[in-house]
């Protein structure tokens, strides 16, 4: 054996060695990973896009202002929700992508992160017997609460002036929920008057426009307050709200795409079963066609797939059920290149070539044909990887980022893995009928 | 020996049955555009208790759906297609649904797509199909860049992968009002992935039809055409078996989420076999001297 390919089965003996320790267990930690990364729609979860309104921003702040504060808001909301590593991304000018992996509670959390939340007090002049002024139809008219703030400015009263501690409590006497609020100091100064002004007399909350309580103020009030009137849910929600802030703008969900972890976990036994069978059919026949290279050729795909999975691991690669589909495409396209070098190496030894000269030509003449036809391949992945976004399909990236490392990897394992096993059995074993030629 | 390059009328004359029915089909019918391009909601239904496709389909008309199209999976849960609805048009169906059938019904997976974000979707399809049919182009043209007459052998490339994608998309047509099968991002992935295969076996021709020429194995150049398919016939077939081996396997086994795409890869495929050993060889010839057989000698 020559130094170069000692060094080479030797490089090949640690790529393996260390693949299988990556990848053992599967769900183990390794560099921080712990088990594979999986998408959306194997683990279930949601994939929500938001276009924000910017026509209702405020006019002194800027389109990206408004979207950076939107989105940490977003964040906020999601991770006091308890979603685990939600992802929020800005597209485009006004859009923003939310997933939320592994979220059972779509609705609800939807509901949650794209309210814009703005809490209002309002008041309303009451008659001499103390009822509230109604218009026309009978609704009570209420106007803005406002107070006069440090600065001498007439300022309303909402929710950003509150300190981001609110929280749900339970009424002592009949456990109804309620949501315990605290003002910061401008808040203070503002309340204060308003309660002062409006004693014995209903104030209006309002949330998006929306009433949700009017309780009667019994007393002056300066830092603190309390919301009820609804339930443990809405009291949960409406703190989680207050506490993140209300949105600049309203935001409208224009697409969403939500997949039950059932449904996932169904996918991936499936794929499985679907890889192995690939897998088996591809290795009988490889072996029944091209016999002893096509062992070698099976050895090699082996190696490819536990380098793909550790690498699919450590990266990691997300996947999805489009990027397992790729895989496993790719355990068809891996023998390509293997298939191009035997016929070739067949063609060498029908002409009288000796078996090292035939490996030798095989692979060298071979590799133009193989390099070329992949590169079509690449093209193809790198412009869907470079779309995927714009496609409205997480599915879109998940295959072409997968099929792009299945392509590369199986060159490579074809030009060093098969090259030096064929290269070493050649020495070996000089009958040609072993190497797909027939007698 | 046989052949190929000399009955090209023949094979030329099959891919043309091949792709008329598909083009009267995508002229006549167009295709069954999935929400991401026309927008709708999409989502799985699980019952749990047996539902025939005739009461859901009143249960949803009651609940003023009667558009809906409904398809059992193989799996045995509903595929129910709408416009597109909001959350709380979607819980009041569910729950709608809940009280009509007096069973539990759970939401499997759920897509809903706004008609503003399917226009773009379908113009940033077709973008991404120019940007990588233009840089598949330049490619085959560089790769083909010492041959006698690059363009034409660009072209015949071209040419033979319009064959492959138009006889795909017919077949998508026709299943599409046959079986419901639909257009959507992920069968745009699997005609650039075609595509991008489909070339490979293209190349192994021409290359090997480039080398026979170096070698001068014969004057005539039909001859050398024929014999250069003759010997890669057998890689052409072989590295497109093995993907058709797993594709078989993922159709049969992976499930229903990604069934149509891999019958658009596996058309595709199989189309390519045929368009590398049948078309994109004999194109060279037939641009060379038209359908005639020229004389033996020059």
């Amino acid at each position: 054996m020559k130094t170069s390919e000692m060094l080479l089965l030797l490089f090949i003996a640690v790529l393996v060695g260390f693949s299988i320790w990556a990848i053992t267990p599967l769900d183990g930690d390794r560099f921080g990973r712990q088990g594979l990364t999986l998408g959306l729609d194997l683990k279930g979860g949601a994939y929500l896009v938001y276009e924000a309104d910017l026509s209702k921003k405020d006019a002194t702040q800027t389109v990206d202002q408004v979207m950076t504060s939107v989105l940490g808001k977003i964040e906020r909301r999601a991770n006091a929700f308890g979603v685990k590593e939600p992802i929020i991304q800005r597209q485009g000018e006004n859009r923003i992508l939310v997933q939320l992996p592994g979220e059972k509670n779509v609705d609800e959390a939807k509901k949650l992160i794209g309210q814009v939340a703005l809490l209002e007090f309002k008041e309303t002049t009451t008659d001499a017997s103390g009822q509230p002024q109604r218009d026309e139809k009978g609704e009570i008219i209420w106007t803005p609460a406002t107070g006069t703030g440090s600065d001498g400015q007439v300022k309303e009263l909402t929710g950003k002036y509150l300190k981001p501690n609110s929280k749900v409590m339970l009424k002592q006497n009949t456990n109804e929920p309620e949501v315990a609020f605290e003002w910061n100091d401008e808040g203070a100064i503002l309340f204060e008057q308003i309660t002062k002004r409006n004693i014995q007399k209903p104030l209006g909350i309002f949330l998006d426009n929306q009433a949700i309580s009017a309780p009667t103020v019994q007393a002056v009030i300066k830092s603190s307050g309390i919301i009820t009137g609804m339930d443990m849910k809405e009291s949960q929600n409406l703190a989680i709200q207050l506490n993140s802030g209300s949105l600049d703008v309203p935001l409208v969900v224009i697409q969403e795409q939500t997949v039950d972890a059932t449904l996932g976990a169904d996918s991936i036994k499936k794929s499985i079963v679907a890889g192995a069978i690939g897998l088996i059919l591809v290795a009988l026949f490889m072996i029944l066609y091209y016999r002893w290279a096509g062992f070698i050729a099976v050895l090699a795909l082996l190696i490819y797939g536990l380098v793909l999975t550790a690498i699919f691991k450590l990266v990691p690669v997300t996947l999805t059920m489009a990027g397992i589909a790729a895989a496993v495409v790719s355990i068809g396209m891996a023998v390509d290149a293997n298939i191009l070098i035997f016929e070739r190496m067949k063609e060498e030894l029908r002409a009288g070539r000796t078996m090292g000269a035939a490996v030798d030509a095989g692979f060298n003449r071979a590799w133009l044909a193989i390099r070329d036809s992949n590169v079509t391949t690449f093209i193809a992945c790198i412009v869907l990887f470079w779309f995927g976004d714009t496609f409205g399909a997480f599915l879109v990236k998940g295959f072409a980022l997968t099929l792009f490392i299945g392509v590369a990897l199986s060159m490579f394992t074809a030009i060093t893995v098969s090259r030096l096993f064929l290269a070493l059995s050649a020495r070996a074993i000089k009958n040609t009928w072993l190497y797909g030629v027939k007698a | 020996m046989i052949n190929i390059v000399g009955n090209r009328k023949w094979f030329f004359l099959i891919s043309i049955c091949l792709l008329v029915p598909g083009i009267i089909s995508m002229l006549a019918f167009g295709f069954n555009l999935g929400i991401d391009f026309s927008s709708g909601t999409v989502m799985t239904l699980r019952f749990s208790q047996p539902v025939d496709q005739a009461s859901l389909r009143q249960q949803m008309s009651q609940l003023g759906y009667s558009d809906a199209t409904i398809q059992k999976t193989s799996d045995g849960d509903f595929l129910v297609r709408t416009k597109d609805i909001n959350s709380e048009q979607k819980i009041a169906l569910i729950d709608g649904l809940k009280k009509g059938l007096n069973m539990d019904v759970t939401i499997r997976d759920f897509a809903t797509v706004s008609p503003l974000v399917a226009s773009e979707v379908a113009r940033n399809a077709a973008i991404a199909v120019l940007v990588a049919s233009v840089f598949m182009i330049l490619y085959i043209a560089f790769a083909f860049r010492h041959m006698p007459n690059p363009f034409r052998w660009g072209f015949s490339a071209v040419i033979a992968l319009l064959h492959d994608v138009l006889i795909v998309m017919g077949v998508f047509s026709i299943l599409g009002w046959l079986i419901g099968y639909q257009v959507d991002s992920m069968f745009i992935v699997a005609m650039l992935t075609i595509v991008g295969f489909a070339i490979n076996n293209t190349c192994v021709v021409y290359d090997r039809i480039r080398e026979n020429m170096h070698k001068g194995i014969s004057k005539d150049f039909a001859t050398t055409v024929n014999s250069s398919i003759l010997e890669t016939i057998a890689r052409c077939v072989n590295t497109s078996l093995t993907v058709i081996l797993t594709c078989l396997a993922l159709y049969l086994f992976g499930g229903v989420t990604i069934q149509q795409f891999i019958m658009a890869l596996l058309v595709g495929v199989l189309v390519g076999i045929y368009d590398s050993v049948f078309v994109a060889g004999p194109l060279l010839v037939l641009f060379e001297r038209g359908l005639k057989t020229a004389p033996r000698s020059a």
